[in-house]
């Protein structure tokens, strides 16, 4: 029974991070409907960004989010202003292959720079742990899950409270109604890539003190990211969030139930019964 | 027309000389270049005219792959029948996926995703089967008897590889001069207008995955004994299941010579940057080729073919 309590709780504080990983890529779709391939990537040159901070100047991985989501925010701003920007009138295939293409290009940048080998960052707190009652907490997934709630907390107000952020919300309500208010939606769809991207890019800073990585690590962030956002309900940011957290537990479950290299299987189930019974994700509306 | 023909006849002779006329490593290449064309216009059938783009066509190769191997191996049935059982299966489960999919009427994005997690599932089912090797993988013993679909020497891979595209363009052929393909295109331009106008959708996109996956499947055959191993992280990654479908998109999808233009182009743009930068760092040639798909994302945004039929078009004086 304790293992069981052991693995939701473990489970649990993982899925904050899949949740803001998730956010990221729901807002990306929401707005824009183009799907980052490249988003499982960018959280990796978030991770090797962190690791590099740490290693070479000694940054806590949890201060680097500064630097990370900044890098990433401008990096996903880019990739929407000189690429996706330009092909919005094409078939919607073409800006699959284009963000597939940009993928390419992060993962094996990053192979060049770092080689294949996993990197992980050692923190000093690493493996420090705590008792409560029969439950281990460890203190870095506990910071960590701390710090994703506190990021996706500022998403929301920005998003809420600010013009900007409820410019991003119109243009993903309403596309045209935005613009005809006189949005400057182009101005929009590269804010909210980079937001989309700053989210996965500080999610990589947050992972690095509780998991190992390589350059090829991120289409599994990006399978992973997309199973959480179908489960959650698509273009919707509270879905995604509960979705991480879900998704958490039940990997974390299935390892503890089946073979830990079967994890997996327990969310690509999930994802098949939630678009059996519930296709619109749990927290969505009509699509 | 006559200049059509010649085209063709000029095309075609070059495909049956082509083989002997060059060095075993583009032998190699050729071979891959008409096996990924072939993949490409299965996967035309259903991301190209109807328009449901699929992430997951891995899992129909592997199972043509491996139901082949698994059937010649433990009881002796040669893989040029066993490959119909592949494609039966494949076909199978192409509809219970499709079930769950255009039940629902999921499109889009949703249908990517069912179809990259239907293949994920199978690839950590296969990891986890004996049968099929596991982790290690199937290594396939070499008999040289064709019969076995087991050939010496690459020209007659070549040829076996050229009769499967054939085939399978001729097959897109039929269905695009039938109602089923005019189907299938208003499905893809507009599938509400489509219902509306009393086209039964799901029964066509149905019959489209599975026509398409049964395809996919023979391919797999084709592969396990050409390759002679099989592993679930190879053939069954999502990397495969891209691979499959970027060479019609780049070609021009939805059309009969888009994935076989698709793969030339790629497989040159590959070994391009295999060649040149492949004294570079490991992942450069990779870099490179991802810069050389944006680029032609960016300047050939409707695929090869298509732009090449509009310079034609615009060449002649706006007639074809």
């Amino acid at each position: 029974m304790t293992l069981y309590l052991q693995a939701i709780v473990n489970g649990f504080l993982l899925g904050g991070v899949y949740s803001l990983m998730a956010v990221g890529l729901s807002l990306i779709f929401g707005v824009m409907r183009v799907i980052n391939f490249a988003h499982g990537d960018m959280m990796v040159w978030g991770m090797y960004l962190s690791f590099w901070l740490f290693t070479s100047l000694g940054v806590d991985p949890y201060l680097s989010i500064l630097v990370t989501g900044t890098a990433m925010f401008l990096l996903g701003a880019a990739v929407q202003r000189g690429l996706v920007n330009r092909i919005l009138a094409a078939p919607h295939e073409m800006q699959i292959l284009l963000m597939m293409g940009v993928a390419l290009v992060l993962e094996n940048v990053a192979l060049m720079t770092w080689g294949p080998d996993p990197r992980r960052v050692n923190v000093s707190y690493g493996l420090t742990t705590f008792w409560l009652g029969p439950i281990v907490f460890d203190v870095p997934r506990l910071v960590t899950f701390g710090m994703a709630l506190l990021l996706a907390m500022l998403l929301y107000l920005f998003l809420n409270r600010t013009d900007l952020g409820r410019m991003i919300r119109a243009a993903s309500d309403n596309q045209i109604g935005a613009l005809l208010v006189g949005t400057d939606i182009l101005k929009v769809f590269t804010l909210a890539f980079g937001v989309g991207a700053a989210c996965v890019g500080a999610v990589g800073s947050l992972m690095t003190p509780l998991l190992p990585f390589t350059p090829s690590s991120g289409i599994l962030f990006t399978v992973a990211s997309f199973n959480i956002v179908i489960i959650g309900g698509m273009g919707n940011l509270l879905g995604a969030f509960v979705g991480g957290l879900l998704v958490g537990v039940s990997e974390s479950l299935g390892a503890v139930l089946l073979v830990p290299s079967l994890k997996e299987i327990v969310t690509f189930v999930l994802l098949v019964f939630i678009l059996l019974f519930r296709p619109q994700g749990l927290l969505g509306g009509r699509r | 027309m006559i200049q059509r023909l010649a085209l063709g006849i000029g095309a075609g002779g070059a495909l049956i000389v082509l083989p002997f006329l060059v060095s075993s490593v583009w032998q190699n290449l050729l071979i891959t270049t008409l096996y990924f064309a072939f993949l490409g216009q299965a996967w035309n059938i259903l991301g190209g005219y109807a328009g449901q783009l699929s992430l997951g066509h891995a899992a129909f190769f592997a199972i043509g792959a491996y139901t082949s191997v698994v059937l010649h191996t433990h009881l002796g049935i040669s893989p040029w029948l066993g490959m119909f059982a592949g494609a039966l299966l494949a076909a199978l489960v192409s509809q219970a996926i499709g079930y769950l999919g255009f039940r629902f009427g999921l499109r889009g994005f949703y249908f990517i995703l069912l179809t990259l997690a239907a293949a994920e599932i199978l690839r950590l089912i296969a990891l986890h089967l004996p049968l099929l090797g596991g982790y290690t993988g199937l290594f396939i013993n070499f008999t040289p008897n064709p019969w076995q679909f087991q050939f010496k020497g690459k020209v007659s891979y070549y040829f076996v590889a050229l009769g499967f595209l054939v085939v399978a363009s001729a097959v897109v052929w039929l269905i695009e001069r039938s109602k089923f393909g005019a189907y299938l295109v208003a499905i893809r331009e507009d599938e509400d207008a489509a219902e509306a106008l009393g086209v039964d959708t799901f029964r066509y996109k149905m019959l489209a995955y599975a026509v398409s996956a049964a395809l996919t499947a023979l391919g797999g055959t084709f592969y396990a004994y050409y390759q002679f191993y099989l592993q679930p992280n190879t053939i069954l990654n999502i990397h495969h299941s891209v691979d499959i479908m970027i060479r019609p998109i780049v070609g021009g999808s939805g059309t009969i010579l888009g994935p076989i233009l698709g793969s030339f182009l790629l497989e040159l743009l590959g070994e391009f940057s295999r060649t040149v930068f492949a004294a570079g760092a490991a992942g450069l040639y990779v870099v490179i080729y991802g810069i050389l798909l944006i680029l032609v994302v960016l300047f050939l945004p409707h695929g090869v073919y298509p732009t090449l039929l509009a310079w034609l078009r615009r060449a002649a004086g706006g007639h074809a």
